[in-house]
């Protein structure tokens, strides 16, 4: 199987390990990733806050060359840079007159044709049925799904999972045997784009999400997102010595997760990169507070 | 040969300050076919109208022509003073020379001359009318009321007392709608039940009440005063009969954890139950989706302990037909539910319910006799927020408009905790306090000065579950958006009023309009409350709009009214402004091809086939036939027609043709 | 210099369009006075062979108005207008008749100033125009 891919900027760099995990397990999988040719930034959060042509107008160029490079599908493992493309899609499919100025900006043609796939997208099909893989060594630990702001919202534009309380990354979880804990916090701001400029947001915001994912017994929490990840792993030592709370929880990407699950090496996934150690301690957790079923599907609750 | 008569109205100065009258009645007196030109001060005001009435008699006049205002103001003065003179209404026309000329042009002669030409388009469709006579329609004195809430049972009561028959048809298995669901009701806090029961029993026992509950409305055929409706009588599988009301089959019944619909979810039922301990009829229904005999084949308790042996497993639907003159449509409204709000958990806390349901759990027949207790663990909740406007006034969720009575329940429903939970807290969250009707300001204000119930002025964002608590998530505006959190127990949402899930279908049966949120549409918003579009079908209750019991009260007594005055004479009189078919000697009868595009595009389905036969019975031909009552004339099917067999009288093709040739 | 006063005939639905004339004849709005008003209970009504006969009979310009899309007091006599419209002007372009002498428009009830407002701009334009014979000579041009 191949498909296109846009690694973004973090993937290069902060997320290093992101891309090792995620190249392990497409690897693993049989999917073949093809950079997009000539790819540049997204714009992040900078291109949209100074100039909207501009934030459409870059991922406007990525898609035009995916497009022009006969991708019919491109995965985005970053959050931010796939809410980018996902609403400059729309906002290109929905403006004739915005279409036609980014067309020329980027001197090329674009059609508006290229499915965007997201982290949970690809790995629900890794774990499909029809991949065929198996589950070698299940990741039996409780964990804390953290979404991030930017893979399900705005909901009129991505159409993805539930808003207010997803599930995807909780279903693929299960797939490998993990136990997702029901918390409330799995969409709420880390402090985003403020961890260099405000880093005592940052922390403080974090630090409401850790308090929370081990308050109710999380012995990981998964993430999907760089942006996530740096702020809850990268910025742990801001967070011990802006708020005096320590939280000694490992953060681990969602395809790292996977990929232990099916086998791969922790040197290949890249765990050892991260700063906060992953550890799981040997004795069993205290029992955590009753949840809910988990396995109900809110959609389909007992009727009155 | 035409004998017209044209009347030119100065209008004081409104007419003739711009044109010149005299010359245009000199001009008009002129045209072909006219014998007189006459011109007057205020040709509506009775010597005016004499004028005319003694022209139509001495010159024997075939056709007159008022040129003056707007046919809109005084159509029917001038037509009526022409039938009194002798002269059909229908042969009388109004030329536009006010609205249409005198007021938006300047004195010139162009003025004077588009009056005159305004004026001879006229006399040429005059000289081309024909008499129209009234058409008779017979009504039916029967009503039928949908819906048997408080208003259907008000509007059933009041049609009754003025001495009509009344089908009153409720598809919930008791009448009382949502009303007897409430423990007390605004501004006054008298028990629901209580005052609703007595209305109850009265429809129950009234001589020209027929009561069809558990059953629902198949469909509808006809016209105002002429309807044949089906109901359907939903299987209770219960002979009615032989039924007592004893009860034994309830308590007998294995099945008893089903969710009660009467209770919100909140409480539980048996397999075959009866809603409430006040239902009328008190006689209870099986439900099959939930009976094991039905599931299953076996067990059928109810059956073997029946004093009666009034159980019938093997009971079908029945059909009902009935002939009826009006209908009145008050099937109520429906709220949203809690698992329709993502930001409030999607419904997963069992201690964040709706406005029902806290109904409910206040009510002494509710499932916790009347205690405020809190689904989850039973325990009585010591704090205890009230979200309003939880979806209304809010365009995301679909909902813009406002629900009107939640300002009001919120109040009542922080009061009745704070009456029952003396030390609780009761927190409102609120946009704006919506409280216009009597007392009930005075209401509100009890509840914040008397109960010391604490108001802040912000929305909700969020609440989720920690420690056993609702941690809310609010906003105090008053104190300049300061973030609040309330570690609640129990979370009541004032919870959107939306329309029935199948008010959409009905409107549809009913061939009545609705609107984009499915609340059926009245005939004018501000003069025409209680009616619809559709003649004879009125409207009474929350299906219109939101609103609360006082106001459904008095709308369903309006279309009460409006059905007795309907039902006061045996025959309609219609304007027989509509289209006909034409009919010719045989063998052609007529020049209609039957194609039946007619029947395609007209809005009131008021096309039907005739098969015109000989005397043996044989078909000869079929043709269309515009059905007299149904017909509102508007012409579609006149354009339409391809041979032209199809005439609008009143506005026939030679009239209007004629009308463009005098331009 | 007689400046040409073109002749426009105006077939309007009871309920809306001439409803609303008679607003702009209460609002005392001033307009050009070359309009003469058909009253019909509604577009629905109009079989377009009226049109192209005012055409015929000299009329330099035909307006056409009812009520909104949605609002018709017969439901759906508009929508049929609507839709006869759009064959009728593909016609009238298709036969190289001048489909600007021809005007469809929606004014409801409450629209006087709009009336007006269409009035003097078709007024206007039609006056530019200048007198209409082409119908004429294309009918009398097919007769034997």
């Amino acid at each position: 199987m191949k498909w296109g891919y846009f690694p973004g900027c973090s993937l290069l760099g902060s997320a290093r390990e992101l891309r090792e995990s995620l190249l392990a397990v497409a690897g693993k999988a049989g999917i073949e990733l093809q950079e997009i040719p000539d790819w540049n930034c997204c714009g992040a959060t900078a291109a949209h806050n100074v100039s909207r042509l501009l934030a459409v107008a870059l991922p406007g160029r990525i898609l035009a060359l995916a497009e022009k490079a006969g991708m019919k599908e491109v995965v985005v493992p970053c959050s931010a840079c796939y809410n980018r493309l996902a609403v400059a899609r729309h906002e290109l499919a929905a403006d004739e007159h915005l279409r036609e100025q980014v067309k020329a900006l980027v001197e090329m043609d674009y059609r508006g044709d290229v499915k965007l796939v997201n982290l949970l997208e690809m790995l629900a099909i890794v774990l499909g049925k029809d991949a065929g893989l198996k589950v070698e060594k299940p990741f039996a630990h409780q964990v804390a799904c953290y979404y991030g702001c930017l893979l399900v919202r705005p909901p009129k534009v991505l159409k993805f999972d539930r808003p207010e309380d997803p599930q995807a990354m909780d279903e693929l979880m299960r797939k490998i045997g993990a136990e997702p804990i029901a918390w409330p916090d799995k969409v709420e701001c880390c402090g985003a784009g403020l961890s260099v400029s405000r880093t005592d947001l940052v922390a403080k915001l974090s630090s409401r999400i850790l308090a929370s994912a081990v308050k109710r017994g999380a012995e990981a929490m998964i993430v999907a997102c760089p942006m996530c990840h740096a702020n809850l792993d990268m910025r742990r030592e801001d967070i011990t010595r802006l708020t005096g709370e320590h939280y000694s929880l490992p953060v681990v990407y969602l395809t790292q997760a996977v990929g232990l699950a099916l086998g791969l090496s922790e040197k290949d996934l890249g765990l050892h990169r991260h700063l906060v150690k992953v550890v799981f301690p040997a004795q069993p957790k205290p029992a955590p507070p009753p949840q809910p079923p988990a396995e109900k599907k809110p959609a389909e609750a007992a009727e009155e | 040969m035409s004998r017209i008569g044209v009347f030119i109205c100065h209008c004081g100065e409104n007419i003739a300050g711009t044109v010149d009258v005299v010359k245009a009645a000199q001009a008009a007196a002129q045209f072909p076919g006219v014998v007189q030109g006459a011109e007057y001060k205020y040709m509506c005001s009775d010597p005016g109208q004499s004028l005319i009435k003694e022209a139509i008699r001495e010159k024997k006049l075939t056709g007159v022509v008022v040129a003056a205002c707007s046919p809109r103001m005084h159509e029917p003065t001038f037509r009526r003073a022409c039938a009194e003179a002798g002269l059909n209404p229908f042969l009388c026309e109004m030329a536009n020379i006010r609205e249409h000329c005198s007021w938006v042009h300047e004195k010139s002669e162009a003025t004077t001359r588009k009056a005159t030409e305004l004026i001879r388009i006229m006399v040429e469709k005059v000289k081309r009318n024909k008499p129209l006579y009234p058409i008779k329609v017979p009504v039916t004195k029967t009503a039928l009321v949908l819906g048997g809430g408080i208003a259907g049972i008000q509007a059933a009561l009041d049609v009754a007392n003025a001495g009509h028959q009344v089908i009153l048809v409720e598809k919930d298995p008791s009448i009382g709608g949502h009303m007897l669901q409430l423990s007390e009701t605004f501004p006054t806090l008298d028990c629901s039940q209580c005052i609703l029961t007595p209305r109850m029993v009265e429809v129950a026992q009234h001589p020209n009440i027929t009561l069809y509950s558990y059953s629902e409305l198949e469909s509808v055929e006809g016209f105002i005063g002429n309807f044949k409706v089906k109901i359907r009588k939903k299987a209770r599988g219960v002979d009615e009969k032989l039924c007592t009301g004893c009860g034994i089959c309830s308590q007998k019944c294995p099945k008893k954890k089903i969710p009660s619909e009467f209770d919100a979810g909140l409480g539980k039922r048996t397999a075959i139950y009866v809603p409430c301990p006040q239902a009328i009829p008190n006689k209870p229904v099986i439900d099959r989706a939930n009976c094991t005999y039905y599931l299953k084949g076996k067990c059928k308790a109810c059956e073997k302990f029946c004093p009666r042996q009034a159980i019938r497993f093997d009971q079908k639907d029945e059909l009902v037909e009935a002939e009826v003159g009006a209908i009145v449509a008050a099937t109520g409204f429906d709220i949203l539910q809690t698992r329709d709000f993502p930001e409030y958990g999607y419904g997963q806390s069992q201690d964040i319910i709706n406005g029902l349901q806290f109904e409910r759990l206040a009510s002494a027949s509710g499932p916790t006799l009347g205690a405020i207790k809190r689904p989850s663990d039973g325990k009585e909740p010591e704090t205890v927020v009230f979200i309003a406007c939880a979806g209304s006034r809010d365009q995301a969720k679909g909902i813009p408009y406002c629900s009107k009575i939640c300002c009001m329940y919120t109040a009542k429903h922080a009061m009745l905790y704070k009456h029952k939970v003396h030390h609780g807290k009761a927190y409102v969250f609120y946009m704006d306090i919506r409280a216009g009707g009597k007392m009930y300001e005075e209401f509100v204000r009890r509840a914040i000065e008397e109960d010391g119930v604490i108001y802040v002025r912000g929305r909700v964002s969020r609440i989720y579950e920690e420690d056993g608590k609702l941690v809310v998530k609010g906003a105090d505006t008053l104190l300049g958006a300061q973030p609040v959190e309330i570690r609640a127990d129990l979370v009541v949402l004032a919870t959107a009023m939306v329309a029935n899930p199948d008010a959409e279908a009905l409107a549809q049966k009913l061939r009545v309009s609705y609107d984009p949120y499915h609340f059926l549409s009245e005939a004018h918003p501000k003069l025409r409350p209680v009616e619809t579009n559709t003649g004879g079908i009125f409207l009474a209750g929350a299906c219109q709009a939101p609103k609360d019991i006082p106001e459904a009260v008095a709308q369903a007594s309006g279309a009460a009214a409006k059905v007795s005055a309907l039902f006061s004479s045996s025959e309609l009189s219609r304007e027989p402004v509509i289209a006909v078919v034409n009919r010719t000697a045989p063998p052609i009868f007529s020049t209609c091809t039957a194609c039946f595009l007619c029947e395609k595009v007209c809005p009131y389905q008021a096309i039907e086939r005739e098969e015109i036969k000989d005397r043996k019975g044989n078909v000869l031909k079929v043709a269309a036939k515009v059905n007299q009552g149904l017909c509102q004339g508007c012409g579609t099917c006149v354009a339409l027609c391809r041979v032209k067999a199809i005439d609008l009288q009143g506005f026939s093709n030679e009239q209007v043709y004629a009308e463009m040739m005098a331009v | 210099m007689a400046e040409f006063q073109p002749k426009i005939v105006a077939f309007v639905c009871n309920w809306c369009t001439y409803a609303g004339a008679d607003l702009a004849g209460t609002s005392r709005i001033k307009y050009a006075s070359n309009v003469r008003i058909i009253r019909l209970p509604c577009t629905g009504r109009i079989d377009f062979m009226l049109l192209l006969k005012a055409l015929d009979q000299g009329a330099d310009g035909v307006i056409v108005s009812g009520c909104h899309p949605n609002d018709c007091h017969y439901t759906a006599g508009n929508f049929h207008a609507r839709r006869r419209w759009i064959v009728f002007r593909s016609l009238l372009d298709f036969l190289g008749l001048d489909t600007r002498r021809v005007h469809f428009a929606w004014v409801s009830a409450a629209e006087g100033a709009k009336w007006a407002q269409l009035v003097n701009s078709v007024t206007e334009e039609v006056q530019r125009l200048g007198p209409y014979h082409d119908y004429q000579k294309l009918a009398g041009a097919g007769v034997e």
